[in-house]
């Protein structure tokens, strides 16, 4: 790229700093995927549930190992970033909210509900066990 | 100038992709039926003790069974609605692209087919 003239150049992709709702934009679809992953593993969660006791015993133990605790919780988050994130869809598409500082506001709620959710989830199941 | 579009095309307002705004307007409203679901879902399971008794006596009352497969149906909907958006826009090779969207397709469709028999299965308790 020729810089000697002294004009002004355009950011470059890589390093232009991507505002909060170009964040958000890209989150929703990458948690998008997580859960479409997520919902095959519930379908595996079940598909043991009605196979019978036996086949369930050979999942519960991956579930509650750390790794599987790990990829819950990343899933918890992911719902509820999607969740929270797609009510903001919701609204756009009715028109509101479409103003800088409301979408700016809206993306950091988005963020604070989906963190209390997954973890008023979390705490309600170690209330369980 | 003159339209050649026929009056019939602009009254169906299909455009001519043939389908309209079907995946847009499908992709919203599984969208909102997931809100109370996903909700009551998450919650309800966070709240169960996670052996194969408490699991199954969950799933065998008639309104959370139904309300389960209510889930699946709306859930795969929206993945395989959102996973072709992603495909459509990622995926350059219109080959590829159409291959992968339906491949995911009839992943999704499996899945939510599964889900659902096995829901049943539980809820009859076969």
């Amino acid at each position: 790229m020729n810089t000697s003239s002294g004009h002004p150049t355009s950011p470059h992709v890589q390093i232009y700093r991507m505002p909060l709702t170009a964040v958000l934009s890209i989150t929703h679809r990458v948690t998008g995927i997580i859960l479409a992953i997520g919902a095959i593993l519930l379908i595996w969660v079940l598909s043991a549930l009605a196979a019978g006791p036996e086949s369930y015993a050979k999942v519960q133990p991956v579930l509650q190992s750390w790794f599987g605790y790990l990829v819950l919780l990343g899933i918890t988050f992911s719902l509820y970033f999607h969740f929270c994130n797609g009510i903001r869809h919701l609204f756009w598409d009715v028109g509101m909210g479409f103003e800088i500082e409301t979408a700016d506001k809206t993306a950091k709620l988005a963020i604070i509900i989906a963190a209390i959710l997954t973890i008023a989830t979390w705490v309600v199941a170690a209330g369980v066990e | 100038m003159s339209d050649f579009r026929t009056p019939l095309s602009r009254v169906k307002g299909l455009g001519s992709a043939k389908e309209g705004t079907s995946h847009f307007w499908h992709q919203r409203l599984t969208a909102i039926a997931l809100i109370p679901l996903v909700i009551w879902f998450a919650f309800g399971l966070a709240s169960l003790p996670t052996d194969y008794a408490s699991l199954t006596a969950y799933i065998q009352q008639p309104v959370i069974g139904v309300g389960l497969i209510l889930l699946i149906a709306m859930l795969f909907y929206h993945a395989q609605l959102g996973v072709q958006m992603v495909l459509e826009d990622y995926v350059s090779s219109h080959a590829k692209r159409t291959l992968m969207i339906i491949a995911s397709g009839f992943l999704f469709l499996i899945c939510a087919l599964v889900g659902i028999v096995a829901v049943i299965k539980i809820l009859v308790g076969a």
